[in-house]
């Protein structure tokens, strides 16, 4: 409680309850907040993402049905972060029935207060694009790192239920990288000894994600020597392991992301930069500490982590046009409501079930093995769920692309064809 | 005889326990139950140990965005912390206890305090946090 958090005499009404309970429980909050973390004063927001939907436990649910009960409603376009799981189907994959209804609960509360029910951890992928220097709160780290970074609006790592505080008022504190000063980079990495097709091979951008998070933990890095051609799926992938191997909240990458047109524009101009070199052999350890796999047994295929996009669909539709899944391999795909409706309606995935490809909505990759069973080995193509389902669910991962996952789903059996670029 | 340990507040509220400290941080999400306040990370040093009614000091309050959700659990059960000290601490992990004030109106005391003042608290020591004053009380 260092400097004294200044209030327009509008965020005063709303902290004293001069529009409403709710809003004011929710002002009130972030009032302490921003004293507790030295901010000066608020910022105006124009969109927030909340992940206050999903369900831990009875206190989140509690909080967020006793703001919708005092009447709260969002200030600003709010989209909503994916659930746990498929809210229409879980139940026929075994989650209970308390679980879903508690689900149900907070999907209810959320729209009653003007939420938008996306349910998507990639909401950037179903329109949701702020502009460059927009004030956004976002929660959902592989969204925070991806808006702050690929599409250049501001956002700070926003914990869950204070989004939705965020929400009620169009407010957040302004401290970190809603400031200038804090946007710019402390660590240079620059990239040696990659031929050409290491950039080409999806594989390649989760992998250096990855390796960067883990180097770097939660500063800000400026990536040289990506050449043009990434695409929207590399860049998600590379945020997301960035910010599940770190917490990472924003990279540059130079030439690429809008910050970034030049190496001087997106560095810190003082002496303190740490420069770091990353070669093929630090991304192949890298790979070494994903696969934790031991043999080629294969239970079950995870994509869409974050949330698959149309793009990965259609390469998951022609890498499988043709085959059929072992009857012994689970393969599920990931996804949001507006995607599988764009999947649904092109035809794709009725071809995709038809080769024994489930497709869910809503819900979290992360989660499912939940309802799978225990332990057991999965494959898949998201250096986040490599590195999650292996800490959390007790799982053994193989890393490939989507073409391997597809050839490991028919053989019944890990198929993987490490890279050239790797083998140094 | 008591020793004051004057801190930077962070959430206000009193808090007596136990103290149990790390200088390993403490991920909330995904490390800790908050059914049973246990710390359920087998790679941390206090695995298998509760953190219930105890003033857990760890050197940094860096916590996934899930935090809040964990740590208002955590009050909600009763198996949360007496206190947090850190030395420094991240808007992530006050959340929680600052929503637990206004929600359910109990405290979790939130203080950081400067390294070499942290180094010497110890575990099992029986203290006092006042968040709202920044004050440690070491009894005894």
């Amino acid at each position: 409680m260092g400097v004294q958090l200044y209030l327009t005499d509008h965020e005063k009404k709303m902290r004293d309850g001069h529009l409403g309970a709710a809003v004011s429980m929710a002002m009130s909050i972030l009032v302490d907040l921003g004293e507790a973390i030295d901010a000066a004063e608020m910022v105006e927001i124009t969109h927030v993402h909340t992940d206050s939907g999903f369900y831990l436990g009875d206190a989140g649910l509690e909080f967020v049905e006793h703001l919708a009960a005092l009447g709260g409603r969002v200030a600003v376009p709010t989209s909503m972060n994916n659930t746990s799981f498929d809210i229409e189907r879980c139940r026929s994959y075994g989650v209970s029935a308390e679980h879903s209804e508690k689900i149900k609960r907070l999907e209810k509360a959320h729209l009653a207060m003007g939420a938008i029910p996306f349910w998507t951890c990639a909401p950037y992928q179903d329109g949701i694009l702020p502009k460059p220097g927009d004030l956004v709160a976002w929660s959902e780290s592989n969204a925070i790192v991806f808006v702050n970074s690929v599409l250049g609006a501001r956002t700070n790592r926003t914990g869950d239920l204070v989004d939705i505080c965020c929400a009620l008022t169009g407010r957040a504190p302004k401290t970190g990288l809603y400031l200038d000063e804090n946007r710019a980079a402390a660590i240079h990495a620059m990239l040696k000894g990659f031929p050409t097709e290491a950039y080409a091979d999806p594989r390649f951008y989760p992998l250096l994600g990855y390796f960067i998070g883990k180097q770097c933990g939660n500063q800000v890095v400026a990536i040289s020597g990506i050449p043009e051609g990434v695409t929207m799926d590399d860049l998600k992938g590379f945020g997301a392991a960035t910010a599940s191997s770190g917490a990472t909240a924003l990279f540059h990458i130079v030439g690429i992301t809008p910050e970034a047109p030049t190496l001087e524009a997106c560095l810190k101009n003082d002496t303190t930069i740490q420069t770091i070199t990353v070669s093929p052999d630090a991304l192949k350890k890298s790979e070494a500490l994903l696969c934790t796999a031991e043999n080629e047994q294969l239970d079950w295929i995870g994509l869409g982590c974050p949330h698959f996009s149309y793009a990965e669909f259609t390469e998951l539709a022609e890498c499988i046009a043709g085959k059929k899944i072992n009857s012994d391999i689970a393969f599920s795909v990931f996804t949001s409501r507006k995607i599988l409706g764009r999947v649904e309606n092109t035809g794709l995935l009725e071809k995709l079930t038809y080769t024994g490809i489930e497709v869910y909505s809503d819900g979290c990759l992360l989660l499912y093995p939940q309802s799978l069973k225990p332990s057991g080995t999965m494959m898949t193509n998201s250096a986040k769920a490599a590195n999650y389902i292996f800490s959390q669910a007790g799982y053994k991962v193989a890393y490939g692309s989507i073409r391997e996952c597809v050839e490991s789903a028919v053989a019944g059996k890990i198929v993987r064809r490490p890279p050239a670029w790797l083998q140094s | 005889m008591a020793t004051i340990i004057k801190c930077r507040p962070l959430v206000a509220g009193n808090g007596r326990g136990e103290i149990l400290a790390t200088q390993q941080n403490i991920s909330f999400w995904g490390g800790v139950d908050p059914a049973t306040g246990m710390i359920i990370d087998p790679r941390h040093e206090l695995f298998d140990q509760s953190i219930t009614g105890r003033i857990l000091a760890f050197p940094y309050g860096k916590g996934s965005a899930a935090a809040p959700l964990v740590l208002l659990e955590l009050a909600k059960q009763t198996t949360a912390p007496a206190a947090i000290i850190n030395i420094e601490t991240d808007p992530l992990l006050v959340a929680g206890p600052i929503i637990s004030k206004h929600f359910y109106g109990r405290s979790i005391p939130v203080v950081a305090l400067a390294r070499a003042a942290f180094d010497r608290l110890q575990t099992g020591q029986a203290a006092t946090v006042d968040g709202g004053r920044g004050e440690i009380v070491i009894n005894g």
